[in-house]
């Protein structure tokens, strides 16, 4: 059977993989993509891609939103066309290597593991066959990577979690998650940014707001930066939490 | 800044909304915003507001208010009703109310969702740049939730000359229990290559299941092909993306999502997703594949009507008939084309 397909595939530079591939999301959207797993260089590149259409002020480009290894550009088709589009891709990712890209930050996120703040911190040791400072360490070891931000306002999909933590979901998802919890769901890590109802095994909490519409930058990193837990105590967590607004 | 309206009865599901909050998706933010456009920028235009002002969005059930200070106010959308003091008035029209008087907005006889503007706009604060209510988030609009009983809606000022024109359409859209929706194939259209012809010859019933973030709709399952990827590494959403998840049902999200891990068979047009936010439950939904091309024009014409109706309601003097039917050739948009 015929497939009349909108999906176009465009080679960029002298690779020989055919990236970005082009598709259309509808009248006014399109995506490219530059690979199909969870790879830091691939999201690095999309992220880099995607804050130089920002920066340039690309006449016709509304909004530029990066994910994994995908970006879309929202534009208006009275200014520019799918065909001007991906020739600006193809200058962008050529730019790559001689623009200097701000980096990306390690931002450190203070977290107050087990207690009432971690209530499923003994499932992940028994299910993992560590002792919770084991867990503790493990977790606070690695260095995370924001590979994307949606779901919610400053939800980030983290990479990196230690193979030894990985554990399933709860069965059954708790009607209420306070927001800052930190969780563990499959192989990923994260934390909740606002109450919510959610299914993640919850091991910590952090003092910080992650996600506020009266600041000037609601969210306190973005796709492409990195993150590292920082264990603290209680009274380290409850010193942050009300020293936060000052 | 004055108060305008006390909320004596919210309805089902009433919310401020605009044209959207844009420029936050990378942060997760959705754009949010009044589903059915058209109805919110031909409320706005009734009354002399900008088409970016804010309307009061009802779905099914309308509200029942209190005037506290004397207004103009038109109502467009879902044929709900609209009565002051108990007496009938029509829709798509201008009207001045006074203060004391009661608006009562019954229930949709057709269409979803019907929408309320105020001359000077429904001044919620701004928050990241719209005043539109993002239930999920809990921010934006009225507290960043629905409107409830005892809420009061105040108002922008606005020229009181411009306030007393009286502005009228005569004609209004036929919210049809059968639509078709036109779209264009993809992003993920190559993983559906056996069943994309079955996706855009079938009918689908649309879910009561649905809301604003997603149309959930019952029919035929769509397969993906048995070569496609197992999973989607989740991708930005645009409007009008139809996820196709596992059990094969779509979805057609709306604008309450930032990214999805579906793959989307198709995208309806952005000039036909407020026809689809004025169907109601139980209404049979098909698609109609057209190309890139087809689509941006039949886009970029229908804002040329938008643009003909807000230029002539701004000059008014007589109330207008409709625009040609060949500016946009849909016989099912407006009640005089369909005859």
């Amino acid at each position: 059977m015929s497939c009349a397909s909108n999906t176009t595939c465009l080679p960029v530079g002298q690779k020989t993989q055919a990236y970005p591939l082009v598709r259309i999301s509808g009248d006014r959207c399109l995506l490219a993509t530059y690979g199909y797993t969870v790879d830091a260089a691939v999201n690095e590149k999309v992220r880099r891609i995607a804050l130089l259409l920002y920066q340039e002020h690309n006449q016709g480009i509304e909004e530029v939103v990066p994910s994994y290894s995908t970006l879309a550009i929202f534009y208006d088709p009275d200014q520019v066309s799918v065909q001007e589009l991906t020739l600006l891709l193809d200058q962008c990712e050529q730019k790559l290597t001689k623009i200097q890209s701000d980096e990306a930050r390690i931002i450190t996120i203070p977290v107050c593991y087990g207690g009432s703040f971690g209530p499923d911190m003994e499932d992940v040791a028994r299910h993992s066959r560590l002792d919770t400072s084991e867990v503790i360490h493990r977790h606070s070891s690695s260095i995370y990577r924001i590979y994307a931000i949606g779901f919610a306002p400053g939800f980030c999909y983290l990479g990196g979690l230690d193979k030894g933590l990985h554990i399933p979901r709860l069965k059954t998802p708790r009607t209420f998650v306070a927001a800052g919890s930190v969780g563990i769901a499959g192989s990923q890590t994260g934390i909740y940014p606002q109450n919510s109802p959610g299914g993640w095994r919850i091991i910590g909490r952090t003092p910080l707001t992650l996600f506020d519409t009266s600041r000037a930058e609601p969210c306190l990193y973005r796709a492409g930066d990195s993150i590292r837990f920082l264990p603290v105590d209680r009274a380290t967590f409850q010193a942050m939490l009300h020293g936060q607004g000052e | 800044m004055n108060e305008v309206l006390r909320i004596i009865d919210p309805g089902a599901c009433s919310t401020v909304q605009d044209l959207g909050r844009r420029g936050h998706a990378h942060l997760g933010v959705p754009v949010s915003g009044a589903m059915d456009e058209y109805g919110h920028s031909i409320a706005n235009w009734l009354v002399g507001n900008a088409a970016c002002q804010a309307t009061l969005e009802m779905t099914i059930n309308g509200a029942a208010m209190e005037v506290l200070s004397p207004c103009s106010i038109a109502l467009t959308g879902a044929d709900m009703g609209l009565t002051i003091n108990g007496a009938a008035k029509v829709q798509w029209h201008s009207h001045q109310v006074q203060t004391g008087d009661s608006i009562r907005i019954g229930t949709a006889r057709t269409g979803c969702r019907g929408y309320l503007a105020l001359a000077g706009g429904v001044a919620s604060p701004m928050v990241l740049g719209s005043r539109s209510t993002y239930l999920g988030g809990r921010f934006g609009g009225h507290a960043g939730r629905m409107l409830k009983a005892g809420d009061i809606l105040s108002c922008n000022g606005m020229d009181q000359a411009d306030v007393q024109k009286t502005r009228s359409l005569l004609w209004s859209p036929v919210y049809a229990d059968s639509i078709t929706l036109r779209a264009i194939a993809g992003p993920q259209d190559d993983w559906f290559c056996q069943d994309s012809n079955h996706f855009f010859q079938s009918r689908f019933t649309l879910s009561p299941q649905s809301d604003r973030m997603g149309c959930r709709l019952e029919g035929p399952g769509i397969k993906k092909d048995a070569d496609a990827p197992e999973n989607l590494l989740s991708i930005p959403i645009a409007a009008g993306n139809v996820q196709i998840p596992p059990d094969g049902q779509p979805i057609v999200l709306f604008r309450e999502q930032t990214i999805g891990g579906y793959p989307c068979i198709a995208t309806v047009l952005s000039c036909d997703l407020w026809r689809l936010a004025q169907a109601r439950p139980g209404a049979s939904i098909c698609f109609q594949r057209v190309s890139l091309e087809t689509g941006q024009h039949l886009a970029r014409t229908w804002q040329g009507v938008l643009t003909t109706v807000r230029c002539m309601l701004a000059t008014q003097t007589q109330p207008i008939q409709p625009p040609k039917p060949t500016a946009y050739n849909d016989a099912s948009t407006s009640r005089e084309c369909s005859q």
